[in-house]
């Protein structure tokens, strides 16, 4: 029913020799046939330079001649081989390109490579230094170490400097800053070693350090990525358009971020509302149910304001974007927003929180080792030597990998059961929730209403209110089309905009609308809202017959009270805090068994109440999917949002969650819960690993090839405790869902 | 012991080869699709009409 086109060019690149770029989002790529299946398709359109579909993240990526041909052909070509493409708005395109994971993989391909290499020589050293090696052999290998260590340490230490100098500059300690201070030291006296003619030099223990860390720094970050490519396909099959009416009167889709305040914009029937603005010309009705909470319609005529993510009702609006103003609901949103985020960013993750503990520990613990030995009357250099291993031996290489791994192997579990991870420390924060708070709208609810009762609806009367719904795109047909399952549209429908349609079957009239259009007495309506609260309520009239009255609702998720009650069964406290009217919320925290709610609750009171909540020391876990939320998912300990929220709510997430059930949720805390205890587990092992190393250091007993033996096996048990997060789990996988 | 003049540089020369293969396919974009390189190896594009007719005869 979108008859205007969509202005493709507005979601090209350039690239290189005239040719013009651009990525979509395509439905429906499930297998490896439909990635032949598309490159093979496309590439018989004629211009067509390179289209390669990348499974990982089903995107399609096409390169072509615009003089040969055009973006409109293109996913004309995609619809006629069966799927649908949805195009990437340009203007976040930069921010796409994983530029921090290729950099990681490039300092972790040096360091293995330098790692290796000088692995050789070394072991070649050490097995020399027992036998027959000659100094002048020894002192050239170990030059030649120090040519390989030196750049790759300035090369693929880079992460770590980095982000050990912004930690020391803002005055706190991180992983970072040990790890920098053993590896300079290190090579520092590796350095003076080899120029010294000694028997010993560092080299390999500063690099494979440097290579191991940059694994479980990669790790982290290609899980955090994972979550945003799918999160990126989801915002654009959502299709962030606006329709932009042109000074000519010419119609044309362009991605939200080329509207600009004083665009007049149209909005179709059953469209969502793209963009804050006033209503130049139409009439409709809006449902505001993922903006403010509320599921009653709103009538909005001439001069009214809509706001953006709200559900347009049967009639055609022209609006006027005024986003810039200042004072629409989405700025304020924003504005509760910045600050909820800044104050949840003081949170410290538990690999932070351990390193603070440690870096002290480790650091007096290699200084005193130090001071001991020239106390002993030991040399400098070899009190340094000791000092170094001590340093390095208890460096967090084990705790480097001990937080990632956990993550990477949880966040698979979790994406499993249907939830995807958008920060990485999501999985910590979930594991210490206690409280749960609910948003009822969306989140309880679906996000779609369904009609309640049909009691009164004769089966043949429902089918024929079915087809008359097909005509229509009102959201509350739509219920109707879907509970009576009609197929087939009726020929001649007249709608009058705002109030219903009629059509004539048979030479019955037969008419579907507001009850005032099928002329139903007020009194009826309250009989019936007095039975169900909350309700939306619409009519069918069939010919002379007395009308029927529907009462529609957004319906519980099918699996809600269940959730409920294993949750509370795990001892979460449960609350539901909602926009909506009291009544409707009352009657779903019956439905669920749930005492504490709280209706007609506005965007800054729900930031409120969660820090009435964090007063009392409780750990929220904020689930909602309304624009009226945003702020309070980001103020929450942790937060969670359906797939089927508002794209502002889904950033403010930490997690978002699929399909129709409520039951992600439930396994989000348990799997979490569970990562918790590996990752704690990890940090043990890391810290008896010191317990039983740190002394043989200390005594300056280890030789190089003890410190990478030692270091390597701790990093080996730290990962295989981590996959026992996998292997455990196998018996209660929950695979049905 | 003086083979190891020719004997090292060869083998850093080796590892630095496979160091820079591994970073041009990185460039190139080969690691941004692991999930679709895994199935592209199975696909018969590549052959052409006769050498496809033959190991389906086959």
């Amino acid at each position: 029913m979108n008859v205007h086109a969509r202005d493709w060019d507005a979601f090209v690149t350039p690239a290189e020799e005239g040719a013009v770029h651009m990525d979509l989002a395509v439905e429906g790529i499930t297998c490896a046939a439909c990635m032949g299946e598309i490159e093979r398709g496309l590439s018989r359109l004629p211009g067509i330079r390179k289209a390669r579909v990348n499974l990982t993240s089903q995107r399609l990526a096409v390169d072509w001649d615009t003089g040969q041909t055009g973006a409109d052909e293109i996913v004309a070509e995609l619809s006629r081989l069966g799927y649908t493409a949805h195009p990437f708005d340009p203007a976040s395109q930069k921010d796409r390109q994983d530029q921090t994971g290729k950099n990681l993989l490039r300092c972790m391909a040096v360091a293995g490579f330098a790692g290796m290499n000088i692995m050789l020589l070394s072991v070649s050293v050490w097995s020399g230094n027992a036998t027959d090696i000659t100094p002048e052999t020894r002192d050239f290998f170990h030059w030649l170490s120090a040519l390989i260590a030196l750049p790759t340490v300035a090369y693929s230490g880079r992460p770590f400097f980095k982000s050990a100098f912004t930690a020391l500059r803002a005055g706190r300690l991180n992983m970072d800053v040990p790890i920098v201070i053993g590896v300079t030291l290190a090579v520092g006296l590796s350095l003076i070693q080899t120029m010294q003619h000694q028997h010993h030099a560092y080299f390999e223990s500063a690099v494979m350090l440097l290579f191991f860390l940059l694994v479980g720094r990669y790790l982290d970050h290609n899980m955090r990525g994972r979550t945003r490519s799918f999160a990126e396909n989801i915002a654009a099959l959502k299709a962030e358009v606006a329709a932009r009416i042109g000074s000519d009167g010419s119609v044309r889709e362009v991605p939200l971020s080329k509207i600009k305040p004083g665009d007049m914009v149209l909005v179709m029937a059953g469209d969502r509302v793209p963009v804050d603005g006033v209503v130049f010309d139409g009439r409709s009705e809006i449902d505001q149910s993922l903006v403010t909470g509320e599921t009653i319609l709103h009538a909005v005529g001439k001069g009214a304001q809509v706001y953006a993510g709200t559900l347009n009702g049967d009639g055609t609006l022209k609006v006027r974007v005024s986003t810039a103003t200042g004072a629409t609901l989405l700025d304020e949103v924003n504005r509760l927003l910045e600050t909820a985020t800044q104050a949840k960013s003081l949170y410290v993750r538990l690999a932070d929180r351990a390193a603070q503990l440690y870096a002290p520990i480790v650091h007096g613990a290699a200084a005193v080792t130090f001071a001991g030995w020239m106390f002993a009357g030991a040399d400098w250099q070899p009190a340094l030597v000791i000092a170094i291993s001590v340093l390095i031996i208890t460096c967090p290489c084990a705790l480097g990998l001990a937080v990632p791994a956990v993550q990477v192997v949880a966040s698979g579990q979790l994406f499993k059961s249907g939830v995807l991870l958008n920060s990485g420390d999501a999985i910590e924060r979930l594991s210490d929730v206690d409280t749960i708070v609910f948003d009822k709208t969306g989140t309880l609810t679906t996000a779609e209403p369904c009609l309640l009762d049909n009691g009164q609806l004769s089966y043949e009367l429902l089918a024929l209110a079915g087809r008359l719904a097909l005509s229509s795109r009102h959201p509350l047909s739509s219920a109707l089309v879907k509970a009576s399952g009609a197929l087939r549209p009726f020929g001649s429908v007249s709608e009058t905009p705002g109030a219903g349609i009629e059509a004539t079957v048979d030479g019955v009239a037969l008419r579907l609308g507001s009850p005032a259009f099928c002329s139903v007495p007020d009194a009826e309506i309250g009989a019936l809202l007095k039975m169900h609260p909350g309700a939306s309520v619409i009519a069918v009239k069939h010919g002379a017959e007395p009308a029927v009255l529907l009462p529609l609702r957004q319906s519980l998720r099918q699996d809600a009270a269940a959730v409920m009650r294993e949750l509370s069964g795990l001892g979460y406290q449960l609350e539901i805090l909602s926009g909506d009217r009291k009544g409707a919320v009352r009657a779903v925290a019956e439905e669920l068994g749930l005492a504490n709610w709280q209706a007609e609750v506005k965007p800054g009171d729900k930031i409120a109440h969660l820090e009435a909540l964090k007063q009392q020391g409780r750990k929220v876990l904020m689930v909602g999917d309304g624009l009226n939320d945003a702020p309070a998912l980001a103020g929450a300990h942790v937060s969670l949002s359906p797939v089927t929220a508002v794209h502002l709510s889904q950033a403010a997430a930490d997690a978002v969650f699929l399909g129709d059930k409520l039951q992600p949720v439930a396994d989000a805390l348990q799997i979490s819960r569970r990562a918790r205890k590996a990752i704690e587990q990890n940090l043990w092992i890391s810290a008896l690993y010191n317990v039983v190393a740190v002394p043989i250091a200390v005594a300056g007993l280890v030789t190089p090839l003890m410190a990478a033996v030692a270091m390597s096996a701790s990093s080996i048990a730290v990962t295989a405790n981590a996959l026992r997060l996998r292997w455990g789990e196998g018996g209660s996988t929950r695979s049905e869902l | 012991m003086d083979v190891l003049i020719y004997l090292i540089p060869i083998a850093l020369f080796l590892g630095l080869l496979g160091l820079a293969g591994f970073l041009w396919s990185l460039k190139s974009g080969q690691f941004e699709d692991l999930e679709g390189a895994k199935w592209r190896i199975l696909e018969d594009d590549d052959l052409d009409g006769s050498a496809e007719k033959k190991t389906g005869e086959g």
